[in-house]
């Protein structure tokens, strides 16, 4: 079974759309219900997450959004402060102008730059042990191999300095798996499953960081045993269906085809599914979480996503 | 088939018909690149055109989209063989590309190098090695300055291009100016002064020192110098890039956000098109995709779907004679009953997903003279056949 929750630092990705700031969300409210103290932070800054805690927006400074829940917003100019107000004592207000507009710079210009900041402070909160664990909604599946790969780059291209010194510390947390893991959310479909098996190969080829589960979201309810799908069969195809609507006094039309546009659409993911589990390392776990079908994205909807996954965990 | 029909007169299918670039935006995983490739395959079907579809995603989704692997940097024509098998006749020509960052950075510096050295300097410098290669943001400027080259080597009457997600998105649009800005910095000389001369102002002295302690020596010689070298292309690259930009906001060129009627991907798009209006950027239509049916939304399917969830064990119990009659197996009322619970838990569980939908569609904050609304299909769309399929809905 997954120990997720054993972990320090957990970075959440998926392609876009699957619902990875969910998943992200629900993981951290679930640790924080276990009596875990949770950071969950936010990297490309969309706003989302306080979105499904139904909190007011956060900031590079974390707050307590829930008992034992806090949430920040990266911000890598902030983060460039903090790190230079810690490590070289530099007053913050007066030098850093031009320097800060100078780092803005080399980053647009060398953004591993910023994917060091980032990177540098959530390794940052894990080695000061202020958390039991860091949740990161981490960039979309395309992004996040450059992010968890900053890292060694950086210790590759710069041989001194206070930033190489900075990047073996950082690597060692990333590195080791029982402290750093990766999630990868994907839905059953042909695209997000194709873009997940590619990142779980750049992901080992790549990075140091170990993929530690595949998260699949928004699975479908499975209508019917195989005895009542011949039953359905019999129903939709050989009863009349000027007799079905008679009983059930309406046009019974819609009914039928909902139900079997869900069994197709079952069907047709079960198959991306299978694909998914033969390609992906079997050390691997996989856990599922159910399609909601909810009227709202909000606490209550991140609550059920969070006892799902509870459940998927074994708790 | 689509081949011989005339054109309707609908100005989604006039933007393609019209317009010389067509780029398709809006967040992750509403079925954008599947949409920019259908758009490229009706313009190559329909009017004839030679059409490039391109994608500047890191991931490979335009491959798979157009069931061809390995399409690289160089642009590949999807052959006709390919039409002919899914039953189509195209009467233009669709190429494909896929964006590789690396190769067309390279290229952009040897077009742009002034001598062959500066070239060699360049591409054998680090810090540029990274920047090319490793770095996703370097994606955005190269992507407009891809596009931007192609336009104007002109061999394409339409050219559609898919893109990253929504906020990289807008990152692409400010690209160009981005990129401008950065080479005419004030800031880039003073970075680069020591390394010119080792004369160092004593006022300056401590921001260097700063600046030595925090990335090293060796790798601040590394970005003066790919910065000395880059500007020996400064006036070039600044000039391209502002016609990068003006490219954009050109009247040749039209957006079109797709997104799904979710709420958190919707809104993105919202985001987007918002952005592009006040940026005075072409909105040429919305295409909303993955759309639940029509006849999950009628009042009297619920009516029907309480009725018959209500009055299951009864209505098994008529049915399960004639079912039995078909196969014994299946005239367990039990088992009936359960079926037609499910069925209707399953209609009423959907409904509420379906009104949620068009609520959505109701309360767009922008809506543009096209609005296309395209059905969920049970199947992923992943070949010509179905690329026209998913576009004769977009286009009807």
């Amino acid at each position: 079974m997954s120990d997720l929750l054993g972990l320090k630092l957990v970075f959440v990705t998926g392609k876009g759309g699957v619902g990875k700031t969910t998943v992200a969300s629900a993981l951290a409210l679930f640790a924080s219900t276990r009596g875990k103290r949770v950071l969950i932070c936010e990297v490309d800054a969309k706003g989302d997450v306080a979105g499904f805690y139904e909190a007011p927006p956060t900031g590079f400074n974390e707050r307590e959004i829930l008992p034992g829940l806090f949430a920040m917003t990266m911000d890598t100019e902030a983060s460039l402060r903090e790190y230079l107000k810690l490590h070289l004592r530099i007053p913050v207000v007066g030098r850093i102008g031009p320097l800060a507009k100078a780092f803005d710079f080399v980053a647009t210009a060398a953004p591993g730059v910023r994917e060091i900041l980032t990177v540098g402070k959530l390794c940052y909160e894990v080695r000061e042990r202020t958390y039991d664990l860091v949740v990161v909604d981490a960039p979309a599946a395309g992004h996040i191999v450059g992010q968890l790969a900053a890292p060694q780059a950086i210790n590759d291209l710069v041989k001194v300095g206070l930033i190489r010194g900075q990047t073996d510390w950082m690597l060692e947390i990333l590195s080791d798996p029982g402290q750093t893991g990766l999630v990868a959310v994907c839905t059953p479909e042909e695209m997000p499953v194709n873009e997940t098996i590619e990142l779980a190969v750049r992901v080992r080829e790549e990075t140091t960081v170990q993929l530690s589960a595949v998260v699949v979201n928004r699975v479908l309810p499975e209508l019917f045993g195989r005895q009542e799908e011949q039953v359905f069969d019999a129903l939709s195809g050989t009863v009349p269906e000027e007799r079905l609507d008679q009983l059930a006094g309406g046009d019974v039309g819609p009914l039928l085809d909902a139900a079997r546009l869900a069994v197709t659409m079952r069907r047709t993911r079960s198959t991306h599914l299978d694909r998914l589990r033969a390609s992906i390392d079997e050390s691997v776990p996989m856990l599922y979480l159910p399609y909601l079908f909810t009227r709202s994205h909000g606490l209550r909807t991140t609550r059920q996503v969070a006892a799902s996954l509870g459940e998927e965990l074994g708790f | 088939m689509a081949g011989g029909r005339t054109t309707p007169s609908s100005s989604l299918d006039g933007l393609l018909a019209t317009k010389e670039i067509v780029i398709a935006c809006g967040p992750g995983g509403v079925g954008k690149t599947t949409t920019a490739a259908a758009a490229a395959v009706m313009a190559a079907v329909r009017h004839g055109s030679k059409v490039l579809v391109l994608t500047i995603d890191p991931a490979k989704r335009l491959a798979d989209a157009l069931g061809l692997d390995g399409i690289g940097n160089t642009e590949h024509r999807v052959p006709d063989e390919a039409f002919r098998a899914a039953g189509l006749k195209p009467r233009g020509q669709l190429w494909a590309a896929m964006l590789d960052t690396k190769e067309s950075w390279d290229e952009l510096i040897r077009r742009q190098a002034p001598d062959k050295q500066t070239r060699d300097e360049i591409l054998a410098n680090p810090l540029y090695q990274n920047i090319a290669g490793r770095f996703v943001q370097s994606h955005d400027y190269i992507a407009m300055e891809r596009l931007y080259e192609i336009h104007s080597e002109g061999d394409y009457d339409l050219i559609v291009v898919d893109t990253p997600p929504t906020r990289n998105a807008l990152d692409f649009l400010d690209a160009p100016q981005r990129m401008a800005d950065f080479f005419s910095s004030r800031l880039l000389r003073w970075l680069i002064v020591p390394y010119r001369s080792r004369l160092v102002n004593v006022a300056t002295k401590p921001f260097y020192n700063v600046a030595d302690r925090i990335l090293g020596t060796e790798f601040l010689g590394d970005i003066s110098e790919f910065f000395i070298l880059f500007q020996s292309m400064y006036d070039g690259f600044v000039e391209r890039s502002e016609s990068v930009g003006r490219l954009l906001s050109d009247r040749r060129t039209t957006f079109v956000v797709v997104s799904t009627l979710e709420a958190v991907p919707l809104r993105e798009a919202e985001f987007f098109a918002e952005q592009l209006t006040s940026r005075h950027l072409h909105l040429g239509a919305i295409v909303l995709n993955k759309v639940l049916p029509d006849y999950l939304r009628g009042a009297e399917g619920t009516a029907t779907a309480e009725s018959v969830k209500e009055h299951a064990d009864a209505l098994a119990a008529q049915l399960a004679p004639e079912l039995g009659a078909i196969d014994p197996a299946l005239g367990d009322a039990d088992q009936i009953s359960r079926v037609l619970t499910e069925v209707a838990d399953s209609y009423l569980n959907f409904q509420v997903v379906a009104l949620r939908e068009m609520e959505e569609r109701a309360m767009l904050s922008v809506v543009p003279d096209v609005l296309a609304t395209v059905p969920f299909f049970d199947t992923d769309l992943f070949d010509l056949a179905g690329l026209v399929r998913l576009g004769e809905e977009i286009w009807e």
